[in-house]
């Protein structure tokens, strides 16, 4: 088997992406809502990443 | 707060309604949603899932096993390893084909390991939606 090695935020984009899609599939009641729920979600997961990447970067100075 | 004592009231739906489709939908991530004839949900579902379990396992993440010790080490293997097996025939193939891993040390090796566990929790949301669904809960 293959082994497939990816960086800290090409990991956490994949985790988002797959996540989003999935809590947009399940969490809404029509078609536009759960696209927009979808969109939202993966804007929060990427605003995390960011913010706690750079977090760590001044906290490590 | 009435639409909370409304929700609270209903009925389960009969099981015969949604055994199958919660069943399917374990064994097949996003096959509950087909047997439902929700083939668009079904296929976003089953790509997703799929793609992050696979994406586990190349990264060579271990998969859980059920552990006695502390009650941390208890929590810890028995939760991740409900939440490996929540990914039906992907776990059971992983396991029987001999694709298991074992524990590593290494940032890759603990994503891959929290891919194969969120898989199974994905797939359990999706289970919840066919469920819901099935009941006539959900559209």
């Amino acid at each position: 088997m293959p082994k497939m090695t990816l960086s800290h935020f090409e990991a956490s984009f994949l985790f988002a992406l797959f996540t989003s899609v999935v809590l947009g599939v399940v969490s809404k009641r029509t078609d536009r809502e759960r696209l927009n729920y979808g969109l939202y979600v993966f804007g929060c997961f990427l605003v995390a990443l960011f913010g706690v990447g750079w977090l760590m970067r001044l906290g490590h100075g | 707060m009435a639409a909370k004592e409304k929700a609270a009231k209903e009925p389960m739906p009969p099981i015969n309604l949604w055994l199958a489709p919660v069943a399917v939908g374990w064994l097949v991530p996003g096959g509950g949603h087909f047997l439902l004839k929700r083939r668009g949900r079904g296929l976003l579902l089953a790509a997703s899932i799929t793609c992050m379990f696979v994406l586990g396992l190349l990264m060579r993440g271990a998969m859980f096993k059920p552990q006695s010790g502390d009650i941390l080490t208890i929590l810890i293997n028995w939760g991740g390893f409900a939440g490996d097996i929540a990914s039906g025939i992907l776990y059971l193939l992983t396991s029987w084909l001999g694709y298991a891993q074992p524990d590593m040390a290494g940032a890759v090796h603990d994503y891959g390991t929290k891919f194969l566990v969120t898989a199974g929790l994905l797939n359990v949301l999706a289970m919840v939606d066919a469920y819901e669904i099935a009941g006539g809960r959900k559209s």
